[in-house]
């Protein structure tokens, strides 16, 4: 004999940390991105980290709304400049938690600039960058990101650059912590996720995710689930691997892990103590209450 | 609300324009900026990496305009006052930010000492060229105000004005400098704290539950949270409603974009700052701004001595460009002079107040260096036949 379960009583357990107003997605069916953003959730609920000063920024695009369908702060920026906002944020208040989650073309085309100098500063923010290898939000154009071979709106007759490999780039510009999954690895992303908002530093992971609707059915997928099975069967989980040779290529097996874990001090640690006795702490830096109910002047400690 | 004792330089000195607005805009309570260096706003700067961690802030030179002009923007949506400065191409690169900043109601200040352009132009020389940029660069509709000093005293002055208008109205404030007047010295003589009025952040009293980011009083206004404090704020560029959400179609497009033009037009007499000097009575007036106000003076200083009745008004505040006032002052008088430091920008708006009820006369000028005064004066003399 079955029970019949209330449909009332079913709650999904990450619903608490996102906005359940703005549910369902704007994401096409197939879309690996809600599959990281449930990893996220889950990290965020693991990491242990005061949601309340926790703030999510991201750029545009697919990947660029995420940042709405958190609840945290959110801010969706403009195209490619979440992290020199993120860096404003964490900066004037360091006690934020900050996470950037945008997509491949805004972190490391339009805006990749930020990301290199974020990572030589080692500013103290975990960016989670989601590589579909295509700007889809525009329709399908080829992106720094696309593999050689691929079909895009913009390069019918296939790309002519070789793609980026981002880990590399992270990692030399000087990435306290770098990862790569899929979104076919949704426990270990969620365990990175969980170990890269506990740690400190610039941290970032990259995150390979089907997009079926504006990459997948141009080069041979027929579907959402035909990239998830590949990334099945070619993902090589490499721990520690040189992020030179984690390049996607073609028919050769995708590398997947952590590949860097290191500690130098991080911008504002180093400001600190570089400054020693020029930095004034003020007890409370701050913009005024605004309480005109107090009425006089002068009143405002804050 | 005051200045903090510890931000005010009080006394006074002997300091060029950039500095002194470095000054203003730390008397006003920012300790937080970012930048990216550009002749010949980087005394700016070069000022405050020296002052801000004396008084528990910092500044980050960031990798580009397009990034100083955003990270400004977090270290506001954190909690802080904060600024940016540059020139001319870095303005031009900033104009998607300032556009960020009016649709998402951010309080700031964008320092913009002018140089000649276009392009790379004449970096160490002044011009007055990006007045239409600052008044319509950003794509879109907006609405914001600008400040123009004429001075370093001014520098400080309006740079405290700036901040101050900034937060009252949650826009970006343009604080449009040139080269002469950032790199003019001159005596400035800075207040004690108690007597620089320093307008606080308008932060919500409402409990994060019954908080809506864009709910509006009567000034259209709406008060702010910060990240941190609760709230979940949701904050994006995309047209949105009360809670910040997106929300796109055309009814919230009209309700949105409304709103940000008229919490500025409904403000138009307080925005109207000005300077007139023997206007009442004139036959002719020289409208001017910033730089171009003191070669103009000289030149209606010319023309009296010539027993012409002349007039100034000089514009401290451009944009708002103050419409009631050049409205009723055209037809009382036979001609108004425009002399600017570009080939006829904030002249349109003047002719198209004036409206055909007295002659509008624009001197330009391209740049480089100021007028000379005796162009003004050939054009009083024209207008006042």
């Amino acid at each position: 004999m079955s029970t019949l379960i209330e449909p009332t009583a079913l709650t999904n357990p990450v619903e608490k940390v996102l906005r359940n107003d703005r549910i369902p997605t704007i994401w096409c069916p197939g879309c690996g991105l809600g599959t990281t953003v449930n990893s996220f959730a889950y990290a965020l609920m693991a990491s242990g980290a005061d949601l309340k000063k926790t703030a999510i920024v991201s750029g545009i695009g697919c990947s660029g709304r995420v940042s709405g369908y958190v609840a945290l702060d959110s801010f969706h920026t403009t195209h490619g400049r979440a992290i020199p906002f993120a860096t404003g944020l964490k900066l004037a208040n360091p006690e934020l938690t900050v996470v950037v989650y945008s997509g491949d073309g805004d972190l490391t085309s339009i805006g990749g600039n930020h990301l290199i100098h974020a990572a030589r500063r080692n500013m103290d923010i975990l960016v989670v960058c989601v590589n579909n290898m295509i700007y889809a939000m525009t329709g399908g154009q080829a992106a720094a990101t696309t593999p050689g071979a691929a079909t895009s709106t913009t390069t019918p007759y296939g790309s002519f650059e070789p793609e980026l490999n981002i880990p590399q780039l992270v990692d030399a510009a000087g990435a306290c912590y770098v990862a790569r999954w899929t979104a076919f690895h949704v426990k270990q992303l969620e365990k990175s996720m969980t170990e890269a908002l506990k740690k400190k530093g610039f941290r970032f992971i990259e995150v390979l995710s089907p997009c079926p609707t504006l990459y997948g059915r141009r080069n041979g997928y027929a579907d959402g689930l035909a990239q998830m099975k590949e990334y099945k069967e070619m993902a090589k989980v490499k721990n520690g691997a040189p992020t030179y040779e984690v390049a996607i290529t073609h028919g050769q097996p995708i590398i997947v892990g952590k590949f860097v874990d290191r500690d130098r001090p991080d911008y504002l640690t180093l400001m600190r103590s570089q400054l020693g006795a020029h930095y004034h702490e003020v007890a409370e830096v701050g913009v005024g209450c605004g309480d005109e109910s107090e009425g006089k002047e002068g009143c405002c400690s804050c | 609300m005051h200045a903090e004792k510890e931000s005010v330089l009080t006394g006074t000195h002997f300091i060029n324009g950039d500095t002194a607005c470095c000054e203003g805009l730390l008397a006003a309570g920012a300790k937080f900026a970012a930048g990216y260096p550009i002749t010949p706003s980087t005394e700016v700067v070069e000022r405050f990496a020296q002052r801000a961690p004396t008084v528990g802030g910092l500044f980050i030179q960031m990798e580009d305009e397009l990034a100083a002009s955003i990270t400004l923007q977090g270290m506001v949506w954190a909690g802080q006052k904060s600024f940016t400065v540059t020139s001319g191409p870095g303005y031009s690169l900033m104009m998607e930010h300032i556009g960020y900043a009016a649709m998402t109601e951010t309080p700031c200040v964008f320092v913009d000492v002018q140089r000649g352009g276009p392009s790379t132009g004449l970096p160490t020389l002044p011009a007055q060229g990006d007045m239409m940029q600052a008044r319509f660069g950003s794509h879109g509709d907006y609405s914001t105000i600008s400040l123009v000093p004429n001075s370093p005293q001014e520098c400080f002055d309006l740079s405290v004005k700036a901040l101050n208008l900034a937060e009252k109205f949650r826009v970006p404030v343009m604080f449009m400098m040139d080269e002469c007047v950032g790199h003019m010295t001159e005596k400035v003589v800075i207040p004690e704290a108690e007597e620089i009025e320093v307008q606080p952040r308008r932060r919500t009293s409402k409990k994060p539950d019954e908080y809506l980011a864009y709910e509006v009083g009567e000034d259209l206004v709406p008060e702010m949270a910060h990240a941190g404090e609760g709230y979940g704020l949701y904050v994006t560029g995309l047209t949105h409603d009360k809670k910040g959400y997106p929300l796109m179609n055309p009814k919230q497009q009209r309700e949105l974009v409304t709103r940000l033009f008229e919490k500025i037009s409904r403000a138009a007499d307080e925005l109207t700052i000005v300077e007139a000097d023997g206007v009442e009575g004139a036959d002719v007036v020289v409208v001017s701004y910033g730089i171009t106000s003191r070669v103009a003076m000289r030149a209606v200083h010319l023309a009296r001595e010539k027993g012409l009745k002349v007039g100034s008004l000089r514009l401290i505040c451009v944009w708002p460009f103050p419409e009631k006032l050049i409205r009723e002052l055209a037809p009382k008088v036979k001609a108004l002079i425009m002399p600017e430091l570009n080939m006829g920008q904030v002249v349109i708006e003047l002719e198209r107040f004036a409206a055909g009820r007295t002659k509008v006369i624009s001197v330009p000028h391209p740049g480089g260096t100021v007028h000379d005064p005796l162009e003004i004066l050939e054009a009083i003399e024209r207008g006042a036949q």
